[in-house]
């Protein structure tokens, strides 16, 4: 969302925010380039949210549109909560990365391209019948044409290098030129360069060279062609030590320091290979040192089996995967229901059903999590905001998880696994602390004697004299815990296990409102990583004077206990999902309020133009905005 | 408070024992194999608190009940991996898997072939009756061929698979048979098992009077049991009938196995360490005597030891401040 150019101070034009996307072939180095113009970003102290956007295929023939591999960032001083709706400025690297990333880009708005690798052969598997650098079919933008290839191949001709490692070098140029245009430094990118080739010394200084080219590319040209470079404003955020965090480091992270919090000696995450949920298993199998054991199961079963096996011997049991990976765990979620064991299930979603876009996000799990099993079998179900608030909600699933003794699924998605935005660090000193208490003691010990207050059962390690017992899926007796068909029994034990998690609604925050007040006449009503996109969209339709709130759900089983009244305090609500129509009817289920739908099902996050224009009452745009419609995945 | 422990060396086998009522058939062969497990571990002395019996659904699964250790009766197949993880959280609990011809070999199969494969180190009891008893008689993956059962009127089409052949072909490093009624040798096999480091395999025989009555008669019938049955040991010729009589070797020239005189020339010696052997072994099938005992035995280190044991794997608590600092940050000054 740039506003126009304000000012020039120094030669450069001043932007409040820009979207810019790295688009090229899947071996161009889009993602690389992307991460590391986000980190000069960072450097130079803006806001920002970031979306890499890859295909599914790992390599993709070269020069065809299935193959094209993206990563957009959004930055500016202020608001920056979304990747951005629209682009500002588009690298294309080739003609199926131009083909594929146009549609996005704003009228008016750059392209900057490799002008040798707009060739017949390029042209032709990305569909052009004519080449669009030669006609006037890009005369909406303002096309930037650079032979990027030739001026790479120029650049680190005195290293010697083969022409297929020189055009490896090509992002590198272009990153360049890019780090040029906002005024970013390179020294982050260059110490990144060195780190990364330390034993190719040849190829780290070929890279230097190439990034150093395409900036100084950019300081000549704005002489000869009248290239401008812009700025863009520091965001004002709060004082403190700032790193850049991915959905998947924040859960990480935050499954560790819930570890710590709960004073457990030992995390036991169980996965099986799956997207966009097995880079879970990657952060986490590098953490022995922080007490993290990491199982590779035979299977989503035997991961989610394992889990609970740990959590049954005393460790933290946590497992993950993606939607078709979850239904697989279900008959687990009921054992670990049954007996009452804690259980931290991480879901990333993605497009189903089936195994649909697995590259893409949806938020369409949120009635596998809360409803997805044989029975009556309630558990507690959490849902990120942000790729920070991981970290946070990761912490609560290990504090409700132990405390209740019950499975805590968390439902984050394929966008915020990826996605990356600046966070302020955390001090471990600062972090809560609720210390698990073991069972010990035999006297009057039975499995599943309840606390009263939060209707938990003891967590009793096998190895503790004395409190040897037996569990198992089978009913038990609510007063000795041994089997029981008693008709009376399974209708108190089945009203005790929901009892309990309904119980977890009393030690939650009360639903906030995250924007506005809290009654009026539309509320907009969300949860998980739409956050940013419904905020923006409910700001802006305030600032045109809308009586309108943005309300945020966080603990979608149980919900929070006041949250029927606050919704009820407004004259409309409305629920924007990435799905068909989940949130909105758990919450006209339990409140019977008259809840409107607004689905997006496109693997696509929501723009907040999306938002903000059904908030006006308009129409959503027919590609992209009712659950019925949808672009080509 | 403190807690006596109570000297477990000193413990009967009634003393494995829990307070609930055994609710098996009567007759069923799962009485003896629970009578057996609990003179084992008397004998072993083993720790209760220590113990974790670990099972899946069928008439088997229920054992961990009748234990007085702690025990997980879990869902249908899945003890394998419950156990694995198990024995991850906790390298140092001695955790068996209690399971059947249909939880081990059918619906947990998969769980079965990587728990062996992986080496976990785990006593896996298979109490195979060649049916499945608790959903009332169906056809199981250990049936024979023409097994009839109210979901194969005419009879099963299927061809069985050979739990230890399929222990061995998953890379199991400890395969043993047994039979549910021979209480000596039964009770010497499980203490073999559990003193192996790695995943013991045991396969028992075991006859299911209400669906199967009989099944095995033809290896343990009283009056065949001498010429059906082989009792392998390691390092003792592979001799058997009513007066050791007869004798196993390789037919000259092949890679099968011929029965010969005992006093033949180039009997076979059991050496437990020979997979192909084992292999040999765990697939004889009449006229040839059923192979009883520990058919392979050759450790290894087991997956949990090996986990922690890599180099860097070490856990540990380390500064999660410097964890949440890695990498590049940068300070925002107020």
């Amino acid at each position: 969302m740039a506003t126009s150019a304000v000012s020039r101070p120094g030669g450069r034009e001043t932007r409040d925010s820009v979207v810019i996307r790295f688009a090229g072939d899947s071996g161009d180095g889009m993602q690389v380039t992307g991460s590391q113009f986000t980190l000069e970003t960072a450097l130079a102290g803006s806001d920002f949210s970031t979306f890499p956007d890859f295909p599914a295929e790992i390599r993709a023939p070269t020069g065809t549109t299935f193959g094209v591999s993206a990563f957009q960032i959004h930055f500016g001083g202020t608001d920056v909560m979304t990747p951005g709706d629209s682009v500002d400025v588009l690298v294309a690297m080739n003609p199926a990365a131009l083909t594929v990333e146009m549609n996005d880009l704003k009228v008016g708005g750059t392209v900057i391209v490799d002008t040798d690798a707009f060739n017949e052969r390029n042209l032709k598997k990305a569909g052009y019948a004519k080449n669009p650098l030669e006609d006037d079919s890009l005369a909406r933008y303002q096309v930037l044409k650079f032979d990027i290839t030739k001026l790479t191949a120029d650049a680190v001709k005195p290293h010697g290098l083969s022409s297929r490692e020189a055009h490896l070098c090509r992002n590198m140029w272009a990153l360049g030129l890019l780090l040029w245009m906002y005024g970013h430094e390179r020294t982050a990118t260059i110490e990144w360069l060195q780190r990364k080739f330390a034993k190719k010394p040849v190829i780290a200084a070929a890279n230097i060279a190439a990034l150093n080219a395409g900036h100084a590319f950019g300081e000549t040209a704005e002489m000869t062609e009248h290239m401008v470079g812009y700025v863009v404003p520091k965001a004002a955020v709060q004082a403190g030590r700032y790193r850049t965090v991915s959905g998947t480091e924040g859960l990480a992270w935050g499954l560790v320091a819930g570890m710590r919090a709960a004073g457990i000696e030992k995390m036991v995450f169980a996965g099986y290979p799956i997207t966009p949920a097995s880079a879970l298993l990657h952060t986490l199998a590098n953490l022995r040192a922080y007490g993290v054991v990491t199982f590779q199961a035979e299977d989503e079963i035997a991961a989610s089996g394992a889990a609970l096996g740990a959590s049954y011997a005393g460790a933290l049991g946590v497992t993950s995967s993606s939607g078709p990976g979850i239904a697989l765990k279900t008959e687990m979620l009921g054992l670990a229901i049954a007996t009452e064991l804690p259980l931290i299930v991480i879901d990333s979603q993605r497009a189903g059903p089936s195994t649909g876009m697995p590259t893409k996000a949806e938020q369409s799990d949120l009635f596998q999590a809360v409803h997805g099993r044989n029975a009556d079998a309630p558990l507690a179900v959490l849902a990120p905001t942000s790729t920070a608030d991981c970290f946070n909600i990761a912490i609560e699933a290990v504090r409700l998880a132990t405390k209740y003794m019950t499975p805590v699924i968390v439902l984050s998605d394929g966008y915020l696994a990826h996605a990356a935005e600046p966070w302020r660090i955390p001090h471990e000193a600062d972090l809560p602390r609720f210390p698990v208490t073991y069972r010990t003691d035999p006297e009057g010990f039975h499995p599943f004697l309840r606390d009263p207050e939060t209707l938990a059962r003891p967590w009793v390690r096998p190895g503790t004299p004395q409190l040897e017992h037996r569990i198992g899926g089978l009913e038990r007796d609510y007063d000795s815990g041994h089997i029981s068909y008693d008709p009376d029994n399974h209708a108190r034990m089945t009203a005790a296990r929901a009892a309990k998690i309904a119980g977890i609604a009393n030690d939650i925050p009360l639903q906030g409102v995250a924007l506005g007040e809290d009654h009026g006449k539309l509320a907009v009503v969300g949860w998980g990583s739409t956050f940013g996109a419904i905020h923006q969209a409910v700001k802006i339709a305030r600032d045109e004077g809308r009586d309108v709130a943005h309300i945020h759900v966080r603990y979608l089983s149980p919900f929070p206990r006041n949250l029927g009244d606050l919704l009820k305090r407004y004259d409309r609500v409305l629920v924007p999902e990435m799905n068909n129509g989940q949130l909105v009817k758990l919450l006209r289920a339990e409140y019977l309020v008259d809840a409107e739908g607004f689905s997006k099902v496109t693997g696509k996050p929501f723009r907040v133009t999306d938002i903000a224009q059904r908030i006006r009452g308009g129409a959503p745009p027919p590609s992209e905005g009712s659950g019925l419609g949808g672009e080509a995945g | 408070m403190t807690v006596t422990t109570i000297t477990d060396a000193q413990l009967a086998p009634k003393d494995y024992a829990s307070d609930q009522e055994v609710r098996w058939c009567p007759g069923c062969g799962d009485y003896a194999i629970l009578k057996a497990v609990q003179k084992a571990c008397a004998d072993m002395g083993l720790v209760r608190e220590r113990t974790v019996f670990v099972s899946g659904i069928g008439c088997a699964a229920r054992f961990p009940y009748y234990m007085s250790t702690y025990g997980f009766h879990t869902v249908h197949g899945r003890a394998p991996a419950i156990a694995t993880g198990i024995k991850l959280a906790n390298p140092e609990l001695d955790v068996w898997v209690m399971t059947g011809d249909g939880d081990g070999l059918s619906i947990g199969g998969n769980h079965m072939l990587h728990v062996l494969r992986r080496n976990v180190d785990l006593n896996i009891i298979l109490f195979n009756n060649e049916i499945y008893g608790l959903t009332k008689g169906q056809y199981s993956p250990t049936s024979r061929r023409g097994t009839r059962s109210p979901s194969t009127p005419l009879g099963s089409i299927e061809n069985p698979v050979s739990a230890c052949a399929f222990a061995l072909g998953a890379g199991a490093r400890f395969v043993a048979r047994a039979i549910d009624t021979l209480q000596a040798h039964l009770i010497g096999v499980l203490k073999r098992a559990h003193a192996h480091r790695g995943a013991s395999f045991v396969e028992i025989l075991q006859n299911c009077v209400v669906f199967n009555d009989a099944v095995f008669e033809h290896i343990t019938g009283k009056d065949v049991a001498a010429e059906a049955q082989v009792l392998v040991d390691h390092g003792q010729p592979l001799v058997f009938g009513k007066n050791k009589e007869k004798a196993l070797r390789l037919k000259p020239g092949t890679l099968a196995l011929e029965i010969v005189e005992a006093t033949a020339p180039d009997v076979l010696v059991h050496d437990e360490t020979n997979r192909p052997l084992a292999q040999l072994l765990a697939a004889l099938e009449p006229p040839f005597p059923a192979a009883m005992g520990v058919l392979y035995c050759s450790p290894t280190e087991s997956y949990e030891r090996d986990v922690y044991a890599q180099k860097g794997a070490a856990l540990g608590k380390g500064d999660l401040d410097a964890l949440l600092n890695s990498e590049r940050t940068w300070e925002v000054a107020p």
